[in-house]
């Protein structure tokens, strides 16, 4: 018998994951909308954001609002000199070559994290305060679970602000639009696509750490959920923030619910059900059929 | 090999033509396209002398040829319809599987007519997915062809019962080749051999293909789709077409690996066997027959001789070999030697 607690305790579990994808895939969503590159060495972002801020913790003893800023920082710099030297050079390309050049980035971090860190697993100690269970009036859940999901709340509503109400966000909306539009108006581009690459592999890092606590992390980290990640973005549709956010917390319930009572075809589900949407709306749930 | 390829119609048209004016030079270059040329042997040659050169690495061997016959089947997918796909490995994975449960079940174990019914069970499920994948493009396609062989793995290893699930089916009993030959992996030297006849028909028929006004139009709809209608090719049912012809050729190549390995398990479905399959054709160069033989023995060398010792140098060897080529060097190592070719020719030209 199901009662209320029950459900409801499945539900932010889901939520909490959800958001972990979210983070993880927001910054995927707004450059492939934005650049329509597709880049699948988003989750080596995410793994790398995660190593810094597990290590900077179990280390060199940083607090976790500290690593969690040191591991967005040192993520956005790399992502800025990847964008830069290399990324550039494929915007026009064609998918296959795009595809190629993400898998061999992929290749090259996990051979890197492998190198520098070991091929173990690392675990991520919560602080404290963040431990336990939290009474939420009507029954007691994870701490850590709830403060996911305000997290991700917190940063869903902050990138919506961004880019309904700043001049960034109106010349990011602009560009995903129609670019030579958007260029022709004198918006640097260029620039614009260094700041928004360098935000999302940020955001990467933040939920490459955030998510380190139950998804684990190791060097396969990066091959190893692209598939979720690739799912989160193409149901939630491109560039669309929002969108991203409403998918991934989908996925993330479904997937949850799922594994509790169907352990073997929970995934299956989850596949199946992509590609009837995808099918059926190959713009996503929120993308729009021009952009 | 062949670089401005005309549109189906203006195939047909210089087709028509040829009888008549063999002697203009455009006429004549076209009808002579499919020629054979004397550097097509090479790989057959190498093929035997293997055979009779390194006896004890007749099991590798075969892994090779394996390798060749699946990228070959991507290479007509991928390099001539240009339809870009991260999910071939779904193919090889129902070739594989067809196989390896007929024989395991104890229903046929005949090798020859198990990859008849390999090629087309697994043509069965290209033809299936591709009637509602080939409508979309770009990302969609990308992600709806990785979501197929992710549901195909999923399911494989949900059917415990039937197909082992994770573990697999392991010893499979497969019949000796024309009831003569042992075949199981103590008979490298026939497991050899017959993998280089299965390549080599499969190759024939390939070939034959892709230079027939068929393959003709495939190259036009990946060159110019907006063409293609235009000129009124029934765009969708050829993409169809090709997609399950290479998915059988994948079937092919897992009923194969199947065979040969004698066993079966969830890594012939895998995202990984995927990607190495799309690195092997690009390395070697995609949309040009041999660039399968040449990615394929670059690629199995390398891993099988660095792999084994430094994995993590094989793996950063190997992005950064893929970073370089999609740099630079965008038509794989085919491409290279024909610029390079290209280039000597032209320095011979200028100084005689």
């Amino acid at each position: 018998m199901i009662n209320g607690i029950d459900i409801a305790s499945m539900i932010l579990g889901g939520l909490s994951a959800g958001t972990v994808l979210f983070i993880v895939s927001v910054g995927l969503s707004v450059t492939m909308g934005l650049m329509g590159f597709v880049n699948l060495a988003h989750g080596a972002f995410a793994m790398v954001g995660g190593y810094v801020i597990v290590l900077a913790m179990n280390r060199l003893h940083v607090d976790f609002a500290a690593a969690l800023a040191l591991g967005f920082v040192a993520t956005a710099a790399l992502s800025i000199v990847l964008e830069r030297a290399l990324y550039r050079r494929l915007y026009r390309a064609n998918e296959l070559d795009q595809v190629l050049f993400t898998i061999g980035l992929i290749f090259i971090f996990i051979a890197a994290i492998t190198l520098v860190v070991g091929p173990d697993s690392q675990t991520l100690q919560l602080p404290p305060s963040l431990e336990g269970q939290l009474n939420l009036g009507f029954m007691r859940y994870r701490t850590y679970s709830i403060f996911l999901i305000a997290v991700g709340l917190m940063i869903v509503s902050g990138i919506w602000l961004v880019f309904e109400r700043t001049r960034l966000g109106a010349q990011i909306r602009a560009t995903v639009d129609n670019r030579r539009m958007a260029e022709s108006l004198g918006i640097n581009v260029g620039r614009l696509f260094t700041v928004t690459f360098a935000f999302g592999s940020g955001m990467a890092a933040l939920g490459g750490g955030l998510g380190a606590e139950f998804l684990g992390l190791d060097p396969q980290y990066a091959l190893k959920y692209l598939v979720y990640f690739l799912i989160a973005v193409s149901v939630g549709g491109l560039g669309s923030v929002t969108g991203v956010y409403c998918a991934s917390l989908l996925i993330g319930t479904l997937d949850f619910v799922l594994k509790l009572y169907l352990p073997k075809g929970g995934t299956m589900f989850i596949y199946a059900l992509t590609i009837l949407l995808l099918l059926w709306r190959p713009q996503g749930l929120f993308g729009r059929r021009d952009a | 090999m062949n670089d401005a390829v005309p549109s189906a119609a203006a195939s047909a048209v210089a087709s028509a033509a040829v009888a008549a004016r063999l002697d203009h030079p455009a006429a004549g270059a076209l009808a002579r396209r499919h020629r054979w040329r004397w550097f097509e042997a090479l790989p057959w040659i190498a093929a035997v002398a293997f055979y009779f050169a390194f006896p004890d690495y007749l099991g590798f061997g075969a892994e090779l040829l394996i390798a060749i016959l699946f990228a070959l089947s991507l290479d007509l997918a991928l390099g001539y319809a240009g339809i870009i796909t991260l999910g071939h490995a779904a193919f090889f994975g129902a070739g594989a599987y067809t196989v390896g449960l007929l024989a395991f079940h104890d229903i046929w174990t005949e090798p020859v007519s198990s990859l008849v019914i390999a090629a087309l069970v697994a043509a069965a499920v290209g033809l299936a997915s591709g009637l509602v994948l080939l409508r979309t493009r770009g990302l969609t396609l990308l992600m709806l062809t990785l979501c197929t062989m992710a549901l195909l793995q999923e399911a494989a290893n949900m059917a415990h019962d039937v197909t082992g699930g994770f573990d697999g089916l392991p010893s499979l009993p497969i019949a000796p080749v024309f009831g003569r030959f042992e075949f199981n992996p103590l008979y490298a030297d026939t497991q050899y051999l017959f993998s280089l006849g299965v390549l080599a028909a499969c190759f024939f028929g390939v070939r034959t293909l892709v230079y027939s006004p068929f393959g003709q139009s495939l190259t036009g709809i990946r060159e110019n789709l907006l063409r293609m209608h235009a000129v009124g090719s029934p765009v969708q049912r050829r993409l169809l077409v090709c997609y399950a012809i290479s998915a059988g050729v994948a079937g092919i190549a897992g009923g194969l690996w199947a065979q040969t390995n004698a066993y079966v398990n969830l890594s012939a479905l895998d995202l990984d066997r995927a990607a190495t399959v799309l690195i092997i054709l690009i390395l070697g160069g995609y949309g040009r027959l041999y660039g399968a033989f040449v990615g394929a023995l670059a690629y199995m060398l390398l891993s099988h001789f660095l792999a084994k010792v430094y994995p993590t140098a094989w793996q950063l060897g190997l992005g950064l070999m893929l970073v370089t080529i999609a740099l630079f060097a965008r038509n794989g190592i085919l491409g290279i030697g024909e610029a390079l070719a290209r280039r000597l020719r032209g320095a011979r030209r200028n100084s005689g």
